[in-house]
């Protein structure tokens, strides 16, 4: 099964859950920004909640199927269509070969993933990954972002038992069919005037910071600035000053870990964050909310909620038991023909 | 004896351990040797390492630790110690409300690597190797070449002669893959920054930026002055080991002409 390029989109790359353990060369972890909406969507179609898909970024391709196949589209509300049609979200679909899939520019959130029955984008791994690092030229294809006419190799249907349980059941027009139930959608919150909420413990250096940065970072808002990307999530608003800017020896730092460099601009770092950094560290996101983050566009409000690390490990265990919990809710749909 | 550490939290899936009264400073390679005896593990929660030039960022995975602990799986050279732990971690599971009783994933961890440390105090670490690289200086390959000898007071040969004559030491591997934090640039070479950085690098490129001298691995956006490029691939993902360095290695930078470092390019 393939996939094919008609018009790539803004910045349209191959990712899996990403290649940790590399770190200690500096190689990022990288993986997808909002790892909650591909593993729903690799789920969705019977596949490890971890197999490589698509990832959308602000605008969408469009996207031609090669032969039939089964996907989900989890994540951003990029207005997708299937033969013209609108294509329903956080749940399987089929399409017939030569079905057009199109995305527009993200309405809701920043990012789409998109998922393929049989175990997904079969690109070559490297180091044990085959998401797209762009800055070490490794993963998805020759390392880069797509293009069009490129031709994305698939998993097969004799690897989806999903595919041949769930879709002859579904009703199909138009070169298309989808079951009536569906994941939980997800809505991002962005352009909301009181923003999006991300939890944060304190950072390391939270207790240099001045008194008036302390107060602002878990009160004032902050919006998205045009130049975030993959590896961090630049942010403008009330600066965040430390009283002292003595240096410090570079350090691990991880996504999530909010950064602020001199001039109190701070950045949130994201999935290709640099391993090692020597700017003070005024505050963490909680993993959870991680996604959250992904799913804000440049122009969205965020505003930062202080939580303790044993709440936020509660929050991280929480998540994960529902997550088994929607995983199996899924593959009894699946299974049971409906 | 095993090493004197701090540990802190980074979130809620990593945490620092620092290395505190460090009585050695020229000891570059502690860190990553600490971080070699914790791969070595093979621990089923830990999902990384990061070793800096004075701290080790672990990231683990806190279902993972938890589950570790409630099989009652957790290594301990101490049965008291552990039954002590235990009770330290059921006190703060029961504060944070998770686990079953069986503690904090962050306490569990942390417990769980102080004990691979000590367990693994008198092991052998990774000797450091010394690595030559070869490098052609100058001309289309080191374009900033000529005004850094300027601006140093020296001749282009003086230049290269003393960027030559000294052992780097490798303090750490980051920025980028496979980039090294080197040690050891003669005070007489150290450069501003550019003011505005380069577009575009090429992969292999030497140069300095303020007291630091190394080699882009990849290409890529940068403003240290160019002296030189190399063919030697200081990251490679085909390779077992991506980086060719890592911290307490020695390296050396040896001159080349211009038709030796296309005769390598051609080889590769």
């Amino acid at each position: 099964m393939s996939l094919r390029v008609e018009k790539p989109g803004l910045h349209t790359t191959v990712q899996d859950l990403g290649r940790a353990g590399w770190r200690k060369d500096a190689l990022a972890e990288g993986g997808a920004m909002d790892r909650y909406a591909l593993r729903v969507a690799n789920l969705l179609v019977g596949n490890d909640e971890g197999a490589a898909g698509l990832e959308l970024t602000l605008v969408g391709p469009v996207l031609v199927a090669e032969t039939d196949m089964l996907l989900a589209v989890c994540g951003a509300y990029m207005t997708p269509q299937v033969n013209g049609d609108e294509l329903p979200m956080w749940r399987p679909f089929w399409v017939a070969a030569g079905a057009r899939l199109s995305f527009g520019a993200a309405v809701d959130g920043c990012r789409a993933y998109v998922a393929v029955a049989g175990g997904g984008i079969l690109t070559a791994p490297v180091l044990g990954s085959r998401s797209t690092d762009t800055r070490a030229g490794i993963g998805g294809i020759a390392g880069r972002a797509l293009r069009a006419a490129d031709v994305l190799p698939c998993g097969s249907r004799d690897a989806a038992p999903a595919w041949r349980a769930a879709t002859p059941s579904w009703s199909r027009r138009n070169g298309w069919a989808a079951p009536g139930w569906f994941a939980p959608p997800v809505a991002y919150g962005g352009g909301a005037a009181d923003g999006i909420e991300l939890r944060a413990m304190p950072g390391a250096e939270f207790g240099r910071l001045r008194e008036a940065a302390r107060s602002a970072l878990f009160r004032e808002r902050f919006t998205v600035a045009p130049a975030s990307d993959r590896m961090g999530v630049r942010l403008t608003g009330p600066p965040v000053e430390f009283e002292d800017v003595a240096e410090m020896l570079s350090h691990g730092v991880v996504p999530g870990t909010v950064q602020v460099p001199h001039g109190g601009a701070p950045i949130v770092l994201a999935a290709d964050c640099q391993t090692t950094g020597g700017y003070p560290k005024a505050a963490q996101v909680i993993t959870a909310d991680l996604a959250l983050l992904a799913q804000a566009k440049p122009g969205d409000i965020i505003r930062f909620r202080e939580v303790s690390l044993s709440e936020a490990q509660r929050i991280y265990i929480a998540l994960e038991r529902s997550m088994t919990e929607l995983a199996a809710g899924i593959q009894l749909r699946l299974t049971q023909n409906r | 004896m095993p090493p004197q550490i701090a540990i802190e939290p980074l979130g809620d899936r990593a945490l620092v351990v620092k290395r505190v009264e460090v009585s050695d400073h020229s000891d570059t390679k502690a860190m990553a040797d600490m971080a070699e005896l914790l791969r070595a593990a093979e621990a089923s929660w830990l999902i990384d390492i990061i070793p800096a030039m004075d701290t080790l960022t672990v990231v683990y995975d806190p279902l993972a630790i938890l589950q570790r602990v409630s099989d009652g799986l957790m290594v301990s050279n101490a049965g008291e110690a552990i039954a002590e732990d235990r009770r330290t971690m059921r006190r703060s599971g029961a504060e944070a409300g998770i686990g079953d009783g069986w503690g904090s994933p962050y306490v569990a961890a942390e417990l769980e690597i102080r004990r691979l440390l000590a367990a693994a105090a008198g092991n052998r670490t990774l000797k450091p190797r010394t690595v030559e690289v070869p490098v052609h200086y100058g001309g289309i390959d080191g374009p900033d070449l000529q005004q850094a000898a300027k601006r140093s007071g020296l001749s282009e040969e003086a230049f290269i002669e003393l960027h030559t004559s000294v052992e780097y030491e490798v303090a750490m591997i980051g920025f980028m893959p496979g980039f090294p934090y080197l040690t050891g640039l003669p005070r007489e070479l150290f450069q501003p920054r550019l003011i505005s950085p380069r577009h575009r690098v090429p992969a292999g490129s030497v140069g300095i930026g303020g007291g630091q001298t190394g080699v882009y691995p990849l290409e890529t956006p940068g403003g240290w002055r160019l002296i030189g490029r190399t063919q030697v691939r200081l990251f490679d993902p085909a390779r077992n080991e991506p980086s060719l360095l890592r911290a307490g290695d020695k390296l050396r930078f040896v001159r080349i002409d211009r038709r030796d470092l296309e005769a390598e390019e051609d080889m590769s």
